[in-house]
């Protein structure tokens, strides 16, 4: 029977399945950072067990962890006492870790990428839900909660159904200035923040193939803003060019059988999918959320939606909800809100590719003054590359700040938040009400519309840069 | 875990959908290291900053049955919300729609997810709005909610509920099949990756 790559790759690791029973799932790699692992450790310990595969288990230090004086014990007590117990518990259990200022530190779903432990056709699980990032490389990937990193740490399984099959297809090609993430947030603007519940998604056709690696993370990463289990897209010559040479790559006749089986890695001719969705990638514009939840997305260049125009009630009463939340008034363009503050970074778009799409636009120019930009390298390592091409001068010439790595103002569990009610444009996943810091107001965009906004201090287009004399303001060289 | 049979308790309106794990329990609270504790957090903004919150309402206080809007549990794969949730005093959340990793949470924290369609989710807020005293019962073994004349069933794999009534360890459960996954391990091709020992770059 034809199948689709998510089930090829499912299939693979059934380690037993019985009828009436879950399925029971070998993992081949087990992400793990400090805020869901500290009570599966303690459940461990309670029972007396051991870590199954330590070897097939990597850990980092990424929520916490401040992005100023990143080489000082962590001022936060509760956070340090929370790092601290993941230092504890990777030393018992003999798992390796990459600690605050440790080359290999990172985001977690930046470093798996980076270090090539992230390879097609592997199940990979972490205590996070945007895990999803990993099926760029075309491996199952998906987020769990605690009491499953305790299961998959003792016995190296998890027991799972599976799951329903969504197709997104995306053809023709991105406009100028259209980023992968303009793609993600209409699909998931088209198929609602939970349309995707039960299945996992393949992104597919001739504008998915076109991507990088980096542009595909972007897009797998968010396949949980619609719900979805995972987000898949079939490994293909960019992706083993991406992964060759990488640490934990395979290496000679390795690396060959690696890739002899990787390019079985397609969803069959005649494989059926229970829900398909088709974008027209030549209709797409820079997008923009509005309001509490990723699906509440427009493209820049509309207006804020009012709440009246929604027929159902559910639907209206979140919309109203969340216009209230986010002080916006019904019928303002989207391209007048004006921002405080600007984040660059987070595990959908700290990259290095992100960083010089940004650095790009930013290039001798100077971001508003009245406007703060943070810019936060996924990793220790994509910082060192940003400082090896010079991309940390051309943003604190710019004006922005230049930060240590880590997940900071995607979710505010370091110092790095919003003050209540200022407002954010941000590249991170979620603009879930207080989720950069209590009262914060989020809106989601991709790395050149955050460069852009910087630079105006509303919401804008890289394209709209040309109509504004901000583009021919004179370089004021400044001592930052 | 405990075991789930039957619940019967108030219950609470909650009519909001997409309500993210954020919103059950915001990022600060999960600095913590412990499995339980976490009741201050649960919906803290909302009551924090709403007081007509429904869980500020005298009313719903003692409610133990939560019916929220369609798609709840959206957002980070935090099982903190179904700890905050039950440390809050709820046993059973009622939803048309829940997100996938917050419903296999649930079912690991012993926290009961119930899927009613949305007709009957809304009859049930005008149930408990006209009379917050109205009892609720949810019932695992006839997989019935039943509150006055009305009692709707609902739907719960075989697996699931068994593993709930039963209060089981899913740990256990997976240490019988030891055998089935050592077989699985000495056939996996040598060249997947392993983490240890770490490679220089
Ligand atoms: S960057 Fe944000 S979304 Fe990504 S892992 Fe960190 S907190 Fe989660």
């Amino acid at each position: 029977m034809p199948k689709t790559l998510a089930e090829k790759v499912y299939d693979a690791h059934v380690v037993r399945s019985a009828a009436g029973e879950p399925d029971l799932l070998y993992i081949d790699l087990h992400l793990v950072h400090e805020v869901t692992s500290p009570q599966a450790f303690d459940g461990l310990r309670a029972a007396g067990r051991r870590v199954r595969r330590p070897d097939l288990t990597m850990a980092t230090e990424d929520h916490n962890v401040p992005t100023l004086e990143v080489l000082k014990p962590i001022a936060d007590p509760v956070s340090r006492a929370q790092v601290e117990a993941l230092r504890r518990n990777a030393a018992e259990f003999g798992i390796r870790l990459a600690p605050m200022g440790d080359r290999d530190q990172g985001i977690v779903h930046v470093i798996g990428p980076q270090l090539g432990l992230t390879q097609p056709g592997l199940t990979i699980v972490c205590g996070d839900s945007h895990t999803s990032t990993h099926g760029a490389f075309g491996a199952l990937a998906f987020g769990i909660g605690t009491s499953e990193v305790e299961h998959v740490l003792a016995t190296q399984t998890l027991p799972q159904y599976r799951p329903k099959q969504m197709a997104v297809t995306v053809e023709g090609e991105l406009p100028e200035g259209v980023s992968s993430k303009d793609v993600i947030l209409a699909v998931i603007a088209k198929i609602g923040t939970n349309g995707a519940a039960g299945h996992v998604i393949e992104y597919r056709g001739s504008a998915i193939e076109a991507l990088s690696m980096e542009a595909r993370m972007t897009i797998c990463n968010m396949s949980i803003e619609a719900g979805a289990r995972a987000g898949m897209i079939a490994p293909d010559e960019t992706t083993f060019a991406y992964l060759q040479g990488r640490p934990h790559a395979p290496q000679g006749a390795d690396w060959d059988a690696a890739v002899a089986y990787w390019r079985t890695l397609r969803t069959d001719e005649g494989a059926v999918f229970d829900t398909e969705v088709v974008i027209d990638a030549t209709e797409l514009s820079p997008f923009v959320t509005w309001g509490t939840n990723p699906g509440q997305g427009l493209p820049l260049t509309e207006r804020v939606p009012d709440p009246a125009d929604l027929a159902d009630d559910n639907e209206r009463r979140a919309a109203e909800q969340a216009l209230a939340y986010m002080g916006l008034t019904p019928g303002t363009p989207l391209r007048e809100i004006e921002v405080d503050t600007v984040f660059l970074g987070s595990c959908t778009n700290g990259r290095i590719e992100d960083l010089r799409t940004a650095a790009e636009l930013l290039r001798g120019k100077r971001i508003d003054a009245n406007t703060r930009m943070l810019v936060v390298p996924g990793s220790i390592g994509v910082k060192a590359q940003a400082e090896a091409e010079g991309l940390d001068r051309v943003f604190t010439e710019a004006g922005a700040e230049w930060r240590g790595a880590g997940c900071s103002m995607c979710l505010g569990m370091n110092p790095d938040q919003l003050k209540p009610g200022e407002r954010s444009a941000s590249t991170s996943n979620r603009n879930f009400q207080g989720r950069q810091g209590k009262g914060g107001r989020t809106h989601l965009v991709s790395p050149s519309v955050a460069a852009a906004t910087a630079l105006t201090g509303r919401l804008t287009a890289p394209a709209d840069l040309a109509e504004t004399v901000l583009a021919t303001r004179p370089t004021t060289p400044t001592g930052v | 875990m405990d075991a789930f049979t039957t619940h019967t308790g108030t219950a609470a309106p909650l009519r909001r959908s997409a309500v993210d794990t954020d919103q059950i329990i915001p990022a600060e609270y999960l600095k913590r290291i412990t499995r339980t504790g976490f009741e201050d957090g649960l919906f803290v903004a909302w009551r924090t900053n709403e007081p007509d919150f429904v869980l500020n309402q005298p009313q719903y206080a003692d409610a133990t049955v939560l019916v929220a809007g369609p798609d709840f549990g959206t957002g980070s794969s935090r099982e903190h919300a179904c700890w905050a949730l039950l440390d809050g005093g709820f046993r059973v959340v009622i939803s048309s729609r829940f997100a996938d990793i917050f419903k296999n949470n649930s079912t690991k924290s012993g926290l009961l997810t119930v899927v009613l369609p949305q007709a009957d989710v809304e009859a049930l807020w005008q149930a408990v709005e006209a009379d917050p005293t109205t009892p609720v019962t949810v019932d695992l073994q006839a997989r019935t909610v039943t509150y006055g004349d009305t009692t709707v069933p609902f739907e719960v794999d075989e697996y699931t509920r068994w593993r709930l009534l039963e209060g089981l360890d899913d740990v256990g459960l997976t240490e019988r099949h030891l055998a089935d996954i050592e077989t699985f391990e000495a056939q996996r091709p040598s060249w997947l990756p392993r983490a240890l020992p770490a490679l220089p770059a």
